[in-house]
């Protein structure tokens, strides 16, 4: 190895990035690494954030994430990388450094989808917080340890639950306020999403259905005071949390011929990156949030998956394929998991529900809040997800990944299924 | 520029828990009760940053785990 070889660079400093650039030793790549992070911090974990962290169980830099390989990578951390020029194979970073690159792991992520601010809406008030880093989370902490009158969550889905689960354990006062019928009505359909509505008001959470908050107003000092909705109806509010999702900032990649956006950085089933006529781009590849990959399981549909396991998984293939010969690149097939913890359940899902037709209880009831649900379509089990009854999942993982009809059947259990019905997504959201 | 500096036994040590592999079987809170406790019929809270001295017990929360969900290493400086 020359020392001047430019080697492997990995953009994006956190789970993806971390689990690529170990996946890349351990694959037997000894040649010159490093990892560059726009994030001060050295790669940390971020479920802990929306859950223990707010709570106040856990301090926000707790959750530095273990290095599983010996990298001897030199890292760039604090630096946004801004600028790729392809041809040259040069990645510029904000300092002005630029990096040479034989190969590049882009693993940047996704951001909290901001407020947005229209001209003349003026500033936003102070007291209006999203969360996606451990800063973010270490500022919110904050706010809500000073004890808020009432705390406004925007946004019924994952973060805004867990979020609006935490308010609950400190006692505070809480609104959730989303647009559906029921939270988490996107990922899983308000047939499912009616559970967590009864867990809401079990806890306490003042949970509101097809609410559309408009705007946020200020008192004298600049501070958040109340949400403005749609129908003219105002919540009163001193914090808010703005829970709308993630998009991807791959703005620094505008001019390098890629096909990038707000949803992510489009790639071909072995996670190469595509250009903008649809070819990979030599030694590009990417992995995690920001990955938007073809999907075996749900007829090559382009998903950026914003999962955990999908980043770990992700970016381990993605190393392998860059250390593989250009005849030798594998297909990446993962059926998607997440779970999530809330008013005291473990929730856990695989595949994509979204898109179902039908949904049936397999195991456990509605009512109890344990079961296991599973969805369909056209015939086949696409998606399964359960509270409080994970044991019964990795069975029906295996079904969804091996196409099976739907409802799927399990050797020696007894299913007589009772609750069966329209998953009930939302219309597809226009923008 | 950063750099996360290996230093075993420095600072405390990082857990993490893939949490779609756990199954709630609890065995790393017999195996190391002070930093692994289940919640409820199913949630795994753990503590992701352990004192140094503890690496055994984690170790035996690890060995313990029969979905081998577990992972850690012995902490850094930054
Ligand atoms: C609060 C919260 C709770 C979550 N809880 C769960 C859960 O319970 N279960 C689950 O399955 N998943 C959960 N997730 C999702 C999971 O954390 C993500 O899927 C995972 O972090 C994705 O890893 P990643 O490395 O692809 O992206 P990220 O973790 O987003 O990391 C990308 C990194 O790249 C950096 N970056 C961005 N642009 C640049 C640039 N131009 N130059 C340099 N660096 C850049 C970013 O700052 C960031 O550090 C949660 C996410 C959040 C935010
Ligand atoms: S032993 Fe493993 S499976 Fe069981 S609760 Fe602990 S981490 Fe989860």
């Amino acid at each position: 190895m020359s020392p001047d070889e430019p080697g492997i660079v990995v953009v994006g400093a956190s789970l993806a990035g971390l689990r690529g650039a170990e996946a890349l030793r351990r694959g037997g790549y000894a040649g010159p690494l490093t990892l560059v992070g726009d994030e001060p911090h050295a790669p940390y974990d971020r479920p802990p954030l929306s859950k223990h962290v707010l709570a106040g169980e856990l301090r926000p830099d707790a959750t530095a994430l273990p290095h599983l390989a010996d990298l001897d990578a030199t890292w760039r951390l604090g630096q946004p990388a801004v600028g790729l020029d392809r041809s040259a194979r040069v990645l510029r970073l904000a300092d002005g450094v630029e990096l040479r690159y034989e190969k590049l792991l882009i693993a940047t992520g996704a951001q909290a989808r901001p407020w947005p601010v229209t001209d003349g809406s003026g500033p936003l008030p102070s007291g209006i917080h999203t969360l996606r880093s451990r800063d973010d989370a270490a500022a919110l902490r904050i706010a809500l340890a000073a004890g808020p009158k009432r705390v406004l969550i925007v946004g019924g889905g994952l973060i805004g639950c867990e979020a609006a689960s935490c308010c609950r354990d400190l006692g505070l006062a809480v609104t959730l306020a989303d647009p559906n019928p029921t939270p988490l009505a996107r990922i899983l359909g308000s047939l499912i999403g009616s559970v967590i509505v009864s867990c809401m008001n079990t806890a306490g959470v003042d949970f509101r259905p097809g609410t559309h908050v408009e705007a946020f107003e200020a008192d004298a000092s600049g501070r958040v005071c109340r949400a403005r909705l749609k129908d003219g109806a105002a919540i009163e509010t001193d914090c808010v949390i703005v829970a709308l999702g993630a998009t991807r900032d791959t703005s620094w990649l505008a001019e390098a011929g890629l096909n990038a956006d707000a949803g992510g950085l489009t790639c071909d089933s072995a996670c190469r990156a595509l250009d903008s006529e649809g070819r990979p781009a030599p030694g590009l590849y990417a992995a995690g949030d920001v990955a938007r990959c073809p999907s075996p399981f749900y007829g090559g549909r382009l998903v950026a998956f914003e999962h955990w396991g999908n980043a770990v998984a992700q970016a381990g293939h993605a190393a392998r394929n860059m250390l593989a010969n250009d005849d030798d690149q594998r297909a990446y097939r993962h059926l998607p998991s997440f779970w999530s913890s809330q008013f005291g359940i473990n929730i856990k899902g695989v595949g994509l529900a979204d898109g179902a037709d039908a949904v049936a209880v397999v195991q456990g009831s509605r009512a109890s809040r344990r079961f296991l649900a599973v969805y369909g379509r056209e015939g086949r089990a696409i998606a399964a997800i359960s509270f409080d009854q994970a044991r019964w999942l990795p069975a029906y993982a295996e079904r969804i990944e091996a196409g099976a009809a739907f409802p799927p059947i399990l050797g020696a259990t007894d299913q007589s299924i009772k609750d069966f019905g329209a998953p009930d997504f939302p219309e597809p959201r226009s923008r | 520029m950063t750099e996360p500096r290996k230093e075993p036994g420095a600072g405390p040590l990082r857990v993490v828990v893939d949490l779609n592999r756990c199954q709630g079987y609890a065995q790393c809170c017999y195996a190391a009760p002070e930093h692994f406790e289940l919640r409820g019929h199913e949630v795994l809270f753990y503590d992701p940053t352990p004192p140094a001295g503890k690496q055994a017990e984690i170790a035996r929360a690890v060995q313990a785990c029969p979905v081998r969900a577990i992972s850690f290493d012995m902490g850094s400086v930054s």
